[in-house]
């Protein structure tokens, strides 16, 4: 223009004011609209956010039978948490003396104060649902297998911190229901004091005592412990899971995408035929990076047919789920409110006082023994759960859905057995008591490593045991392990929620609660 | 590769000793280490050197009409005292289980949380609670009964 001999600054200037806002978009979308394979491709890639996304998704993948969208529900449950969290942060006071009554603002004065809490608090429960439902359904198609045993790892992260997150914001009305559940808590966190003192060391080595204090900072539940739990709550676990979360979506595309059975390109032929051929000649580059890094992630030598590109396939599924776990939880916080007790009361304790629903097994099994039921058996549970993919590395199987040796029928077994001992065991406890009503004077260390809660991990086990005799596979044992353990932990839970009442007690419903 | 002397030397031959090495490796590691100590350092702030919590002892004088073995709690406290023919004394009403607070019955101790139950003398009846209730030490200040929470006495000390 400035070869033109009437070039004008000043026209000029207004050109370019007026094509600010396209300017500005093309700056950010540099590959243009995502129209042809080609500028698809460098929509993802071409964007921070996007680009922890493969460029193309294998259509394995996209089926819904696949993965049924849980890690996706999981992450919108989590984004949710997080927008309503930081709108609840404008309003509530980590402080003891007016915790509770910043919540009721909330909940009565706040413009959708109250809408906002329910959301928060349903998409939580979505998100612990959801986590522990992924991490069935990564287990069933063996998806933990070589190359993905890290991120079942990272996954294992995930799961501690989203169940870590969810009991730290319990604390946080400061109500009977926090307060005793936080008590419960800090106690089990002092439970190595029941294998210590029997041991007669603790004078010297307080582990217990020691976890307890770091967690509420203070003798006693009060506002340190509060201030604590806020902080965990709102700043040190997101952060923790936000980081993790990164890993894992990243890593589900350097390991390959997601895990699919050796058949998966022929199963998906007849979608595939729908799809333009990506490359229609071999592909004549030499990938010269793929040469010297370790593993088969860039297809080498083949196109990457029986792929579609990821925007717009797998985005938009991705959104649409997005879109049905604001519906669910919108849904739910409409019919249902977030419960708030009366004021916490160090002297009174609820009774029964109940633990958030997830955390009910455990203390079902901590009402046997505190630490095997509340450090024991779960850190085995969570060590068994982290070494899977190192315990059984077997090929068969990968992919499918009840994969590997058994497969369905050994899962049906497992769940049977998981179910019946764990009843059978519960009803035995309830109905003839344990060894301390027997034998008073029994040592503690004998309830300890004797209770209801080891004698079913106990069942589990030797079940499993004979689960990888009959197959001679380790997926087996596993398969059959894992469903026992589900549930024996849906039977805990059920129990804890419905069957608990008064001082513990077991009663049919709670209509027949003594009135207190 | 085994070099002789007066022969050039490639760089990337290996050095006879990888002086490069090894004071990258001493640097590695001192930075780790003077790292793990600052962690540790860090760790102290966390745990707290003071906790402001309510004054273990207290004094309370027992209402007149208290019936023999009948439980009383001071207000704001989780203990209970008694009166027997053998003198007064005091039993700690937090759980031994996971610290909830028991209530005092008819049979001795009932706890609401986990249904741990115990005599009246604080031995355990039934349930998960790993110990006995502690009985708290007593003294006597003139027409007061001073109580510490802190101290744990001998069970069946009456005062």
């Amino acid at each position: 223009m400035q070869a033109d001999g009437n070039y004008s600054a000043l026209n000029e200037f207004w050109h370019n004011l007026k094509a600010i806002p396209r300017e500005v978009y093309r700056s950010m979308f540099r590959g243009g609209a995502p129209k042809t394979d080609r500028t698809r491709s460098s929509f993802v890639f071409g964007n921070v956010f996007l680009h922890l996304h493969s460029v193309r998704t294998h259509l394995w993948s996209l089926r819904w039978s696949t993965t049924a969208g849980l890690g996706i529900i999981t992450t919108a449950a989590f984004f949710i948490t997080l927008v309503t969290g930081v709108l609840l942060m404008f309003y509530y006071k980590p402080y003891t003396d007016v915790a509770y009554q910043s919540i009721k603002d909330i909940h009565f004065i706040v413009p959708t104060g109250r809408y906002m809490r329910n959301i928060h608090r349903w998409a939580a429960n979505v998100m612990v649902v959801a986590v522990i439902l992924h991490m069935a359904r990564a287990f069933y198609t063996a998806a933990y297998r070589h190359p993905r045993e890290f991120n079942w790892f990272i996954g294992w992260g995930l799961l501690v911190t989203t169940l870590a997150l969810s009991f730290t914001g319990y604390l946080l009305p400061w109500d009977q229901l926090a307060y005793w559940a936080i008590t419960i808590g800090a106690n089990i966190a002092q439970s190595p004091r029941e294998i210590t003192d029997a041991m007669g060391i603790t004078e010297f080595m307080d582990i217990g005592g020691l976890q307890r204090e770091i967690l509420l900072g203070s003798e006693v539940v009060g506002a340190e412990a509060l201030i604590r739990f806020y902080l965990l709550h709102v700043m040190i676990l997101p952060l923790v899971l936000a980081g993790l979360m990164a890993v894992h979506f990243w890593r589900i595309r350097k390991d390959g995408g997601l895990a699919k059975p050796k058949d998966a390109d022929e199963r998906v032929a007849d979608e595939a035929k729908e799809f333009y051929p990506v490359f229609t000649d071999q592909p004549a580059k030499t990938y010269q990076l793929a040469a010297i890094v370790k593993g088969k992630t860039p297809a080498v030598n083949s196109g990457p047919e029986h792929t579609v590109p990821s925007m717009p396939h797998l985005f938009y599924a991705e959104l649409g789920v997005l879109m049905l776990t604001t519906l669910i939880c919108v849904g739910l916080a409409f019919i249902s409110d977030a419960p708030l007790k009366e004021l916490a009361n160090p002297l009174v304790p609820e009774n029964p006082a109940k633990a958030p629903w997830y955390f009910l097994g455990l203390q079902e099994i901590v009402s046997f023994s505190a630490f095997m039921g509340g450090i024991g058996i779960p850190m085995l549970c969570i060590i068994g759960l982290g070494l899977i993919p190192f315990l059984d590395r077997e090929k068969e199987g990968t992919g499918e859905w009840f994969g590997g040796p058994g497969g369905w029928r050994l899962v049906k077994w497992s769940i049977a057995v998981g179910f019946v001992s764990s009843i059978l065991v519960e009803a035995f406890a309830i109905r003839f008591g344990w060894l301390r009503e027997w034998f008073p004077d029994i040592p503690q260390l004998v309830i300890t490593f004797v209770n209801p809660g080891t004698v079913i991990t106990a069942i589990y086990a030797a079940f499993s045991i004979w689960a990888v005799k009959r197959f001679n596979s380790t997926r087996a044992g596993a398969l059959a392990l894992f469903t026992c353990f589900l549930a024996g932990f849906i039977v805990l839970t059920v129990v804890g929620t419905y069957f608990r009442g008064p001082n513990w007690d077991f009663y049919w419903s709670p209509s027949s609660w003594p009135g207190h | 590769m085994t070099t002789h002397p007066g022969e050039k030397k490639s760089r990337f031959d290996p050095d006879p000793i990888p002086r490069r090495d090894f004071l990258g490796l001493a640097a590695l590691g001192s930075m780790a280490a003077a790292f793990v100590f600052a962690v540790f350092g860090m760790l102290k702030l966390p745990k707290a050197a003071v906790s402001a919590t309510l004054s273990k002892k207290f004094n309370v004088s027992l209402p007149d009409t208290l019936l023999d073995g009948e439980a009383f709690i001071p207000p704001g406290r989780n203990v209970a005292v008694f009166r027997d023919a053998e003198g007064v004394y005091a039993i700690s009403t937090v759980c031994t289980h996971l610290g909830c607070i028991v209530k005092a019955s008819g049979a001795g101790f009932d706890c609401p949380c986990h249904g741990s139950g115990f005599e009246k003398d604080g031995t355990v009846r039934k349930g998960p609670a790993p110990k006995p209730l502690p009985w708290l030490k007593v003294s006597r200040n003139g027409s007061l009964l001073n109580i510490d929470e802190g101290t744990t006495v001998k069970s069946g000390t009456r005062v």
